[in-house]
């Protein structure tokens, strides 16, 4: 819809160009900023002309761009040995968004808006992603992306911080993953979605997004057993009710697929 | 800015924060729609170099340098695509609002994406189809078959052009079709007025308050704001927004701007300004004082003494019984001891069912533009079924003569009941008489949920008792109906929601105490089944714990107890009705052909593991709404063959422009392309009660087919035809009734770990008479199925603290999508109505009403416990499992229903 507050848009071509006013905001796909009134706006900031690279793959991991859109990760050609690649597929079905969003929607976005259901969240938490956030006063911090949501749609970033790429690390991306996602309709909006990644040597990373506020991460040295995922995630903290599930049913669900995340990465 | 927009240059600066979506339509591409503004509904997808993305969520600013596609541009020319062309072919459009938007969309899929085509076509919401016909369409046209494979409609109606003569039962396409495919028939907004100015409605943040203050001079103030209307400006004329042949159906409790507010969200003030986005910068700016009053939300408490009441100064001269309690009408009464019936039955079932608030979630908004035409009358072109009612109330609240006041509307991007009502033309015109410019009203979705009304939520407490052999021997049914703050539909839902439903069942008792009461809620309105769905959810679920006591199949209870041909009808009295006939009878096929088809099975298993249960339920509707439903038509033959009909009636996806073709056409003996239809318009005939009912066919089907005949009479008789044509006009009293059937089986499986519920098998048996347009008919059976499994399933309008919306969204309210609406076997009865045009009834309204209990009953029988509330969602039937056994049941079979 149209953003009647706003009235300025910018297009940087240089990081000293990316302090916000305030009322602007990063604009990178627009695909939430434009699905609500969003009054307090005044100002758009286009990320687009930055001309950041959208993906980068290097023997150490990958790399997303803050412009990379959904479409452009599932473009990416399969990397020999990065038996993880999948889950964003996975991920990005497990949204409401059709593939028609994709186009446009970004991942970074995605993370940095911050609702318990966003799916590109729920993968880069599973991978162990590091943000590198451009911080409003100039300075850059990398933190885990794990770390970014303090509720449903809230998160750690302050107004003008921008997040300029989330880095996915090789060991992660060599890992086994599964997803499994529920919603009170088949391909609604989340109400649980449980992640998880294991390695050749053990080591397991079970991860609870949209059931719980924010993401819950399990990790496990060993594969755990589907009835020891199944309780750990429903011992998790900040189950809640909306319109998309109630917090007794999350909970339940959460452990339900927790278990059968286990069972397929087993 | 420049970009090409098909194929064409375009230039123009966006605004800074302007979607793409409003970018086009300023250009005049309205094959761009509005579904919801917010991504969800695809209604506005185009392509940007190629790929498709939803106009409304992309930056116009971006546009620059791209080629954008739209639904107009898809092929060369005036071409369809051939995936356009396959949807017309198909019938994969009622109203047709969201099908340039899915056209689109599908333009870009492959073959490989067929078998994922629930998933590819998540992001394009239909209201009116229920998906199956797309799903065709797309298919076909993907697979390239060019309309010529076995799969494919073929027959008289598939010609394109109709150029031969062909049965009104013949399934001829839609007159718009290849206009609606690729979104140049237009819409209420899909026109371009000079000087337009636009409206914006300051919300009540309260909800129950007197105004004690208004000061809109910042918002005066401001260049471009034309004027802020406020209840001072309001005629004290108080009116329903709700629609009826007689005004005094509907309580007069409405004023187009009050000093009290009653709900919150309720307009309290409106500005008219230049743009939008400058009317609602300038809402921003009035300020209020509001002297907040306290407000009551539930209904039981409403009517409880002590508490706030919604309309205090009202009384029966409004239409309301007794404002002192919030009772807006109640019906008490009843015939045969129904102690008695219950003390000597065998089985007694009883519980409290209740439905949630549901949205109509048409996908074009509620809207009108004004305008005083050229001969100084106050002209609206509107989003309605009801022009000639909208007018006739307009006048007498404007104090305006009637023929000063034309209403019309373009083709209607849905209603399902919810344009049964004024929630847009009040205010517009009352800003045209104000400020002498045209002015627009275009809803945004969020307004639809605030500010239109819901479908009613009932609480129905029913008791039923059997015999041994499953007959019953009493009904005892307590009804309390929530209407919110006005009300609107509230009396006319109320008292035929209880009719057909218990006049269904033959009882030697039966007992009634129904009301329906304020609250300082969003109103509640019409919507598809009027009521009746609700009732039916709770007698049905009776019935069938009745048939599982008493072991008797539940096919079977039905028979044992339903209406028969000829009987006495009745709720609280039981006699023969003058007005009400059944003018044919094809329960006892409908029962038939349902059962028989879930014996035949569909070969779909259950996930390994999931419950299992099979469940029915009927309804009975009359084909026409009480008490008179006039309807006038003309049909006027010219000297070079063509035929032009007259009517009233609007086309909003019901199918009747179709159909009202094919009966001049057919009485005529000449082909449907020869007939041109002026509808929709107060100046196209005298009067038209309006398409509501299920009346476009048997009530302006039938003065259209009575003028058509009039007519081939005049011409059989040898008159002559002037070259200004020769005119025959026919008219209906609507005021005696026929009744229709529907039977509604489903078998289910459930998953009671994570209450996720499968539709296996879905089958409706309906008696429509003779069936005109089968494929017309089968799309209402079909759509009426799905927007019964929205509700039954999905769907549920969420009331906050402050009895307000609280998912105003379709990413939050659950449209079903196409992954949610399994296709479902449609049958029909043979028979032939003695009252409708041709031996037809209605079907329009009536598929929805059986399918949320025949969900109930499948999901109790798969479960062993008892559904009681709408919509059975996830969470509430994994509760709902988890209540009753560790070890729930898994393998309940057909044989278990007996």
């Amino acid at each position: 819809m149209d953003l009647t507050t706003v009235t300025g848009y910018r297009r940087p071509t240089s990081r000293d160009e990316l302090v916000l006013a305030p009322g602007e905001r990063f604009l990178a796909g627009g695909t939430w900023l434009f699905s609500e009134p969003n009054r307090d706006i005044t100002g758009l900031v286009d990320l687009q002309a930055m001309g950041w690279p959208r993906l980068e793959v290097s023997r150490d991991g990958l790399t997303i761009g803050a412009t990379c859109t959904i479409a452009d990760l599932l473009a990416l050609p399969p990397h020999v040995g990065w038996a993880a690649q999948p889950l964003f597929a996975e991920a990005a079905n497990a949204l409401l968004a059709s593939f028609k969003i994709w186009n446009e929607a970004t991942v970074v976005g995605n993370i940095c808006r911050g609702f318990s259901a966003a799916a590109m969240l729920a993968a880069c938490v599973t991978l162990d992603a590091d943000a590198v956030v451009w911080t409003a006063g100039g300075e850059e911090r990398i933190v885990p992306v794990a770390g970014l949501p303090t509720g449903n749609g809230t998160t750690t970033l302050a107004h003008g911080d921008l997040v300029r790429e989330v880095r996915i690390g090789a060991d992660a991306l060599h890992a086994r993953t599964a997803l499994r996602k529920i919603a009170l309709a088949e391909l609604g909006r989340s109400g649980a979605v449980v992640t998880g990644r294991a390695h050749a040597d053990g080591r397991t990373v079970i991860v609870v997004t949209a059931a719980t506020l924010t993401p819950t991460v399990l990790r496990y040295a060993a594969p755990p057993p589907p009835a020891v995922a199944r309780d750990d995630a429903r011992a998790a903290a900040g189950f809640y009710t909306d319109a998309l599930g109630a917090a007794d049913w999350r909970r339940h669900v959460a452990g339900v697929l927790a278990a059968e995340v286990a069972e397929e990465l087993a | 800015m420049r970009l090409d927009v098909d194929g064409a240059p375009v230039e123009g600066d966006p605004a800074p924060g302007q979607s793409l979506r409003t970018y086009l339509r300023g250009q005049g591409r309205f094959e761009v729609k509005k579904g919801c503004d917010a991504g969800d509904c695809g209604a506005c997808t185009v392509l940007v170099d190629g790929a498709p993305v939803h106009s409304c969520l992309y930056p116009a600013v971006r546009a620059e340098g791209r080629a954008v596609t739209t639904a107009g541009g898809l092929a060369p020319g005036d071409e369809p695509h051939p995936v356009q062309d396959s949807f017309a072919r198909h019938f994969a459009f009622q109203c047709g609002f969201c099908t340039p938007g899915m056209t689109v969309t599908a333009s870009t899929l492959a073959e490989e994406d067929l078998p994922d085509l629930d998933r590819r076509l998540k992001g394009n919401l239909c209201r009116c189809t229920g998906y199956r016909p797309i799903r065709e369409a797309v298919e076909h046209a993907v697979r390239g078959c060019g309309g010529g494979c076995l799969g494919c409609p073929s027959g008289q109606g598939d010609a394109p052009g109709d150029d031969a003569p062909v049965s009104a039962r013949a399934d001829v396409r839609p007159p718009a079709a290849d206009r609606v495919v690729q979104g140049r028939e237009p819409y209420t907004f899909d026109v371009d007025v000079p000087g337009l100015t636009h409206l914006k409605v300051l919300a009540s943040p309260h909800a129950h308050a007197r105004i004690v203050a208004i000061d809109a001079s910042a918002a005066l103030a401001m260049p471009g704001v034309h004027a802020v209307l406020t209840h001072e400006d309001a005629p004290v004329t108080r009116y329903s927004t709700a629609r009826h042949a007689n005004r005094l159906d509907d309580p007069r409790d409405t004023r187009i701007l009050d000093s009290v507010v009653r709900f919150r969200g309720q307009r309290v003030a409106a500005v008219v300004a230049d743009t939008p986005a400058l009317a609602e910068a300038a809402c921003a700016v009035i300020d209020v004082i509001y002297e907040v009053l306290p407000a009551v939300l539930d209904p039981e408490e409403a009517r409880s003494p002590g508490a706030p009441l919604v309309h205090p100064a009202l009384t029966p001269e409004d239409g309301v019984a007794e404002a002192s309690r919030n009772v807006v009408a109640s019906w008490r009464g009843g015939y045969g001891n129904v102690g008695r019936g219950l003390a000597r039955a065998t089985a007694v079932a009883t519980g409290t069912w209740s439905n949630a608030r549901v949205s109509h979630a048409q996908l074009e908004t509620h809207g009108s533009i004004g305008w005083i035409d050229a001969d100084g009358r106050l002209t609206l072109r509107t989003s309605t079924q009801v022009p000639f009612l909208t007018r006739d109330e307009l006048a007498l609240v404007l104090d305006l003569d009637p023929s000063t006041v034309r209403v019309f509307a373009a083709r209607v991007g849905g209603g399902f009941g919810g344009k049964q009502e004024i929630f847009t033309e009040d205010i517009v015109a009352l800003a045209v008489l104000r400020t002498g410019r045209p002015v627009a009203y275009e809803m945004t979705r969020e307004e639809e949920f605030v500010r239109t009304a819901t479908r009613h939520p009932f609480r129905v407490t029913a008791t039923l008792g059997a015999d041994s052999d499953g007959r019953l021997t009493a009904m005892d049914i307590e009804v309390l109906s929530n209407t919110g703050a006005y009300g609107n539909h509230a009396i006319g839902v109320m008292f035929h929601g209880c009719a057909e439903s218990l006049e269904a069942y033959r009882s030697p008792a039966k007992r009634l105490h129904a009301e329906v009461v304020y609250t300082n809620t969003t109103p509640a309105g019409a919507f598809r089944g009027y009521g009746l769905g609700q009732v039916i959810f709770a007698v049905e679920s009776a019935l069938d714990d009745l048939a599982l006591r008493l072991g008797i199949d539940p096919f079977e209870l039905r028979r044992r107890n339903a209406v028969r041909d000829g009987d006495k009808l009745g709720v609280t009295e039981r006699r023969h009705h003058e007005d009400l006939i059944f003018g044919s009878y094809g329960l006892d096929q409908c029962l038939d052909l349902a059962e028989a088809a879930l014996r035949r099975g569909n070969g779909v298993e259950a996930p390994p593991g999931w419950a299992v249960g099979e469940g029915m339920a009927l309804s009975m509707i009359a084909t026409i709404p009480p008490r008179g439903h006039p309807a006038t038509a003309a049909v006027t033959a010219f000297p070079d063959g063509t035929v032009e009909v007259a009517a009233g009636t609007v086309e909003f996806g019901n199918g009747t422009h179709t159909v009202l073709t094919q009966i001049a056409a057919e009485a005529l003996g000449v082909a449907p392309g020869a007939v041109r239809l002026r509808t929709s318009d107060t100046d196209a005939t005298s009067h038209d009660t309006g398409a509501w009912g299920s009346t476009g066919i048997t009530v302006a089907g039938k003065a259209v087919h009575a003028a058509a005949v009039a007519l081939r009479s005049l011409l059989d008789g040898g008159a002559p035809v002037p070259s200004e044509g020769l005119t025959a006009h026919g008219e209906t009293d609507g005021k005696v009734r026929s009744l229709a059937f529907n039977v509604h089986a489903a078998r289910v499986a459930v998953d009671v770990e994570t209450g996720r519920v499968r539709i296996l098998q879905s089958i409706q048996a309906a008696d429509a008479g003779v069936v005109l347009n089968p494929a017309q008919c089968r799309g209402q059976i079909e759509g009426g199925v799905a927007q019964g499994i929205g509700s039954a399933l999905y769907e549920e309008v969420l009331m906050g603290d402050h009895g307000s919306p609280t998912n105003p969204a379709f990413r939050v309210y659950r449209v079903p999508q196409m992954a949610d609406v399994p296709e479902t076997e449609v049958y029909f009865a043979q028979t032939s109505d003695s009252l409708g045009p041709l031996g037809a009834k209605s079907m329009s309204e009536s598929p929805y009403n059986p399918v949320a209990p025949a969900l109930a009953n499948a999901i109790r029988r798969a479960i062993g416990a008892r559904p009681m509330e709408l919509p059975m969602t996830r969470d509430r039937v994994w509760r709902l499992a988890a209540s009753v056994a560790p070890t729930p049941v898994r393998d309940a079979q057909p044989s278990d229903l007996r």
